[in-house]
């Protein structure tokens, strides 16, 4: 049986063999038919570096997105928030674990997606390198930036990849809580104190672009959308999916009785689209590089995190092992 | 919904802290030597999740990280039932009482005050406070007091899962590698001065025979439950003297301050506001 | 659901306990009377552990009655690359399927 580190190890070969011809034909006509494939099916060398590229970044930021949110478990205002927090945290551990046994039936194992995060080689959603810096924070991403990912995750339910759908299947069940939750934490507080609401404009003006900036380069400026649609892993383009989130959030944004730091939100009657103003390319790009505000930090905790765990991991094992060993004797 | 209200409260249901609260309204006080009971029970379930609570994200593997948060969300769901009822006898809610009482006025032990140290230390504690609050509550649920009896119908379900993973951990730790051998004996150690606090009664508790759960009595069957895991476990009991801490539970460790200024920080800095 | 994924030859040699924790498969029935249906996946040292990691991980929204957790690599899949072939029988066997037998549409009970 062709397990999938063997699949992974095919390498492209100069002229195909008549195996991958075949395999070729077999997956044009599954993504012809939009069926789903399979982790045991043959398929482009391409699809599977781009998936596991896509899935592992998309683990990544679940994890990683755990920390500004964790951050202030501690000091969550009331007992009830702390423990909606708790669970909404706990819950990005849960995605982070779905979505890594989902790119493990790829061929990559999750240690080796582990350290390809702790050594930087890959990356994770730009967002959770701004801070969190006052309890707002914790209503604006759960309002823009779950929204924003629950924007992006919706499609992606359909991923001709099966274990990933399935995967955004069950976050996406899960985390409809998690937007409605920032969206009250919002509301509480714009009809709270004057503080209170000042509060959360100001995380709203500090999320709103970063939010934005979380389904991607504009089309002109995403070269790999094309090939990703065309293996239908994804539905719409970054664009599309963006006018689609700010058409909705200038409207709840009234509900809340703040404002969106944009004046440039209109609705083009002609495209169908949502616009907005300029978004700050130049920063996106260097955030993504690593010069956020918190890259560092979110890394060093995480790195922190593996390897203060390093002696409980052995332990376990020794002791699995000890015990299989023990078992096998008796 | 009041309706139902009457019937939730009975051991066997999924009690809510919300259930509690809406039985305050009704009338269901609790008396103010319940009340000073049910914050000792409250403010160690309330600590020890704001203890654990600080493991999310920083847990060895991701799956703890998510079975230590499900243990913290079932100790504050405690915290907020008992907290809640505590406060019925002063007219105080539960964010009243986690968040406006001073050092001074907690009523939480010196062992869930521990810092986590590291996951040795925090398995540590953790095995000493599931062992006891599955003696006290499986206890309790017979108590005269039927919200308190409701609550702990609930809290010893879950409990008992928070002493199964302590134990688990425990026994791979305790019969691992030498150095987590010695790592998780080293937690005992520096844990183990402030079991006894635990089982300590004092007048309150005298007070409320038949309400509330006699401490020392819990002892025994502690004792003998630790002594089985550690024989699995290859550990030892520590050999170290109890701390001098306080059966009426007014004095506290010096580490209740530092916890207590950054969980109430942000609640304090807006007097009146609701969140 | 995932695949048995073999460690890498530079891993086996090394220690056994600087090994990852194995790969186990989860199943969930999700309430009395229906199968255990696949879940996901995680990775934990051994079976105890890793049945706990599954009521944690799998049933944290009442999900679960039962939980099943196998090695992910004790288990055995159809040959993927002869996809086709393996199941063509049934095809074409219509009559195994009660909508093949038409005459008898309409008649009470049966």
């Amino acid at each position: 049986m062709a397990t999938q580190t063997d699949a992974g190890d095919q390498k492209l070969h100069a002229v195909p063999s008549a195996e991958d011809e075949a395999g070729q034909a077999y997956f044009d006509k599954i993504i012809a038919e939009d069926s789903r494939i399979e982790p045991a099916d043959w398929m482009p060398e391409k699809y599977r570096k781009t998936l596991t590229r896509q899935m592992s970044q998309h683990a990544h930021s679940e994890i990683i997105g755990m920390q500004p949110e964790a951050n202030w478990i501690t000091r969550a205002p009331s007992l009830k928030r702390k423990a909606i927090l708790m669970a909404k945290v706990q819950d990005e551990a849960g995605h982070g674990l779905y979505l890594y046994s989902a790119t493990e039936t790829l061929g990559t194992p999750r240690h080796v997606l582990n350290e390809q995060l702790m050594s930087g080689k890959a990356k994770y959603s730009s967002i959770f390198n701004y801070p969190a810096n006052n309890w707002a924070d914790m209503g604006a991403i759960g309002w823009l930036v779950d929204g924003a990912a629950i924007a992006n995750q919706v499609p992606l339910c359909r991923a001709s990849y099966g274990p990933y759908g399935r995967a955004m299947v069950r976050i996406c069940k899960e985390e409809s809580f998690h937007q409605r939750q920032g969206f009250e934490i919002l509301l509480e507080l714009a009809n709270g104190t004057p503080a209170q609401k000042q509060m959360a404009q100001d995380a709203v003006n500090r999320f709103y672009a970063p939010a934005l900036m979380m389904f991607g380069p504009t089309d002109t400026d995403s070269p790999n959308s094309q090939q990703s649609m065309a293996w239908n892993i994804k539905r719409f383009s970054n664009d599309e999916l963006r006018s689609r989130f700010v058409g909705m959030i200038q409207e709840q944004v009234k509900v809340l009785g703040l404002t969106l730091p944009d004046d440039e939100i209109r609705y083009n009657e002609e495209t169908g689209m949502w616009e907005h103003g300029e978004l700050n390319w130049d920063e996106f790009y260097e955030v993504l590089a690593g010069r956020g505000p918190c890259n560092a930090q979110r890394m060093e905790r995480r790195r922190e995190a593996h390897e203060n765990g390093a002696w409980v991991r052995e332990a376990a094992a020794a002791y699995a092992a000890k015990k299989a060993q023990k078992a096998q004797v008796a | 919904m009041s309706g139902e209200s009457a019937t939730r409260i009975t051991p066997g249901n999924a009690l809510r802290p919300e259930d509690i609260a809406q039985q305050v309204t009704e009338g269901n006080k609790a008396s103010e030597d319940v009340a000073d009971y049910a914050l000792r029970l409250g403010d160690d379930a309330l600590i020890l999740a704001q203890r654990l609570g600080w493991w999310i994200s920083r847990a060895p593997e991701l799956e703890e990280d998510v079975a230590l948060g499900n243990i913290a969300l079932d100790q504050i769901g405690h915290a907020r039932s008992f907290l809640t009822y505590a406060g019925s006898a002063w007219g105080k809610s539960e964010d009243d009482l986690a968040y406006w009482r001073g050092e001074s006025e907690f009523r939480s032990s010196y062992l869930v005050e521990q810092p986590n140290g590291d996951f040795g230390r925090t398995i540590a504690r953790q095995l000493v406070i599931a062992a006891y609050q599955h003696e006290l509550y499986s206890r309790l649920v017979d108590s005269q007091d039927e919200t308190l009896a409701a609550i702990a119908a609930k809290a010893v379900k879950e409990v008992d899962y928070h002493r199964d993973h302590a134990e688990q951990w425990t026994v791979r730790l305790g019969d691992g590698t030498e150095e987590s051998h010695r790592r998780i004996a080293a937690g005992f150690t520096s844990v183990w001065p402030y079991v006894q606090q635990l089982f300590e009664d004092d007048d309150l508790i005298d007070r409320l025979d038949g309400i509330a759960v006699r401490p020392s009595e819990l002892r025994a069957s502690f004792d003998a439950y630790i002594a089985a895991v550690f024989a699995e476990a290859t550990l030892e009991v520590p050999d170290v003297q109890p701390a001098m801490t306080d059966k009426t539970r007014v004095k506290h460790s010096e580490h209740l301050g530092y916890l207590l200024a950054e969980m109430q920080v942000l609640a304090r800095e807006h007097p009146g506001a609701t969140w | 659901m995932a695949q048995p994924v073999k460690p890498a030859p530079e891993e086996t040699s090394a220690l056994s306990d600087k090994q990852p924790w194995p790969l186990w498969e989860v199943f969930v029935r999700s309430s009395r009377g229906l199968s255990h249906v696949h879940a996901g996946s995680l990775h934990a040292p051994d079976a105890e552990m890793a049945v706990r990691n599954a009521r944690d991980l799998y049933t944290r929204r009442n999900e679960g009655v039962s939980l099943w957790v196998v090695p992910a690599s004790a288990i055995v899949a159809s040959d993927p690359d002869a996809k086709g072939e393996f199941f063509e029988s049934p095809k074409g066997k219509d009559y195994r399927h009660a909508t093949y037998y038409t005459k008898s549409e309409g008649v009470k009970h049966l």
